[in-house]
């Protein structure tokens, strides 16, 4: 059945080549942990992005009840924390992985690091990791406003005085920020939930089609 | 220079004005959204009206006092009451001067004589920062500059503060 269907759609539209571009192709023995344990660390890349497909599925969940409004933000979450079935368990999802996220991020950069595979001639794909590092502490940053409660508003208060440190310029980020010269409130739930849910994860997405087309292109460092 | 005139081709032409017309189709999308964007930035900071903090001026003396006081604020589309507050004496000139409680390192707030051990200080519990009577930071102590000072004056005998700023600015 599910043969027939593919071959139905093979037929018209030529996908086996595809496929082989995109998955069919062998991982080399030097970061397959079947065979050296070590090889290990190849995997935190893999899971940095299972940990964003977990963020971004719940997080568009979330966004069912979730309200930016500093009258409601709260009590939406709250609501949907303590009545939703399941929802619970969703933003819990969504809680954790935001920090394994950054730790899985983290320990890839780590690997790519000490292991020298950014080296010629993979500089540009440092790069493009250094922005999704970026996109990543930014979507930290600003979804841990939108809850509404004490902890978020002083976090940000806190965040947004250190953009303001920026030399210059660094008032003008702060308000661009903030939506506000001197309030933390409604313009900057708004503008935080729309970064968090709109900008920021469209810049990740354009990443990381970068990030994982330079990795097809270029294929895996070699052993050390 | 040569005689020929230098010759746009067809080809050229169309691709000049394909980019000219698409440039400007592309600004025309683009603009409003991102003046849109950083309105907040270009708002012309409005003054802030001076409020009545309920303190007559016979009241304030050397020793400086904590005043509490309420503004209605109003922020985009929802209006609220924030409380406010100040530490506000009288200095060697008999002027009135009202210092912001908020710490200048990490934003607590501060206390005159907040600590036994430093009076005639301002103190901040949250990692000691101390400042002088005028607000001055004490070198060694974490905050990085001195209390904000409010703007103030004062009618029929009553105290009007408005917002606090940073030293060196107006
Ligand atoms: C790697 C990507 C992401 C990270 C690191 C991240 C991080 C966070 C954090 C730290 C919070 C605060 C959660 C809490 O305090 O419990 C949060 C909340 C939220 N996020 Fe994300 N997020 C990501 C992607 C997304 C996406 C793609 C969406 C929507 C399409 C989204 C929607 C939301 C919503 C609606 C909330 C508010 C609900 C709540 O606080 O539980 N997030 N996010
Ligand atoms: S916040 Fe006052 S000393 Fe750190």
């Amino acid at each position: 059945m599910l043969q027939k269907l593919y071959d139905w759609i093979d037929d018209r539209i030529d996908i086996t080549p595809l496929w082989r571009d995109i998955a069919d192709h062998e991982v080399p023995e030097h970061v397959n942990p079947a065979h050296h344990f070590s090889a290990f660390v190849y995997c935190f890349g893999g899971l940095t992005f299972f940990v964003t497909v977990i963020q971004i599925l719940s997080g568009m969940f979330l966004t069912m009840y979730y309200v930016p409004d500093i009258e409601n933000a709260w009590k939406s979450v709250y609501y949907l924390q303590t009545e939703v079935a399941h929802g619970q368990i969703v933003r819990g999802m969504h809680h954790w992985g935001a920090s394994v996220v950054i730790v899985m991020i983290f320990l890839h950069t780590l690997r790519v690091f000490f292991q020298g595979a950014y080296k010629k001639p993979r500089e540009l794909n440092w790069m493009v990791g250094v922005l999704l590092f970026f996109c990543m502490l930014g979507l930290g940053f600003t979804g841990y406003l939108l809850p509404w409660d004490n902890k978020a508003y002083f976090a940000t208060q806190v965040g947004l005085e250190i953009a303001e440190q920026v030399p210059f310029i660094g008032e003008q980020i702060k308000i661009l920020l903030a939506g506000d010269a001197h309030i933390v409130g409604a313009q900057t739930l708004t503008r935080f939930f729309a970064i968090h849910v709109f900008f920021l994860p469209a810049a990740l997405f354009g990443l990381m089609a970068v990030h994982f087309l330079l990795i097809r292109k270029q294929g895996i460092s070699g052993p050390l | 220079m040569s005689e020929k005139k230098q010759q746009v081709s067809r080809r050229q032409f169309l691709n000049y004005t394909l980019t000219g017309v698409g440039g400007f189709m592309a600004a025309g999308m683009l603009v409003p959204m991102l003046r849109m964007a950083v309105d907040p930035v270009l708002q012309e900071s409005s003054a802030g009206d001076l409020v009545n903090v309920g303190l007559a001026v016979e009241d304030i003396t050397t020793e400086p006092q904590r005043v509490d006081w309420k503004i209605d604020q109003v922020d985009a589309w929802y209006e609220s009451k924030v409380g406010k507050s100040a530490w506000v004496y009288k200095n060697d000139n008999d002027e009135v001067v009202a210092l912001s409680p908020i710490c200048k390192h990490l934003g607590c707030v501060v206390s005159w004589e907040g600590s036994e051990d430093y009076p005639d200080q301002f103190y901040c519990p949250c990692h000691g920062g101390r400042y002088h009577k005028d607000g001055q930071n004490i070198p060694g102590t974490p905050p990085t500059a001195a209390l904000d000072v409010y703007e103030s004056k004062v009618e029929n005998g009553m105290l009007y503060l408005g917002r606090a700023h940073p030293r060196g600015e107006a």
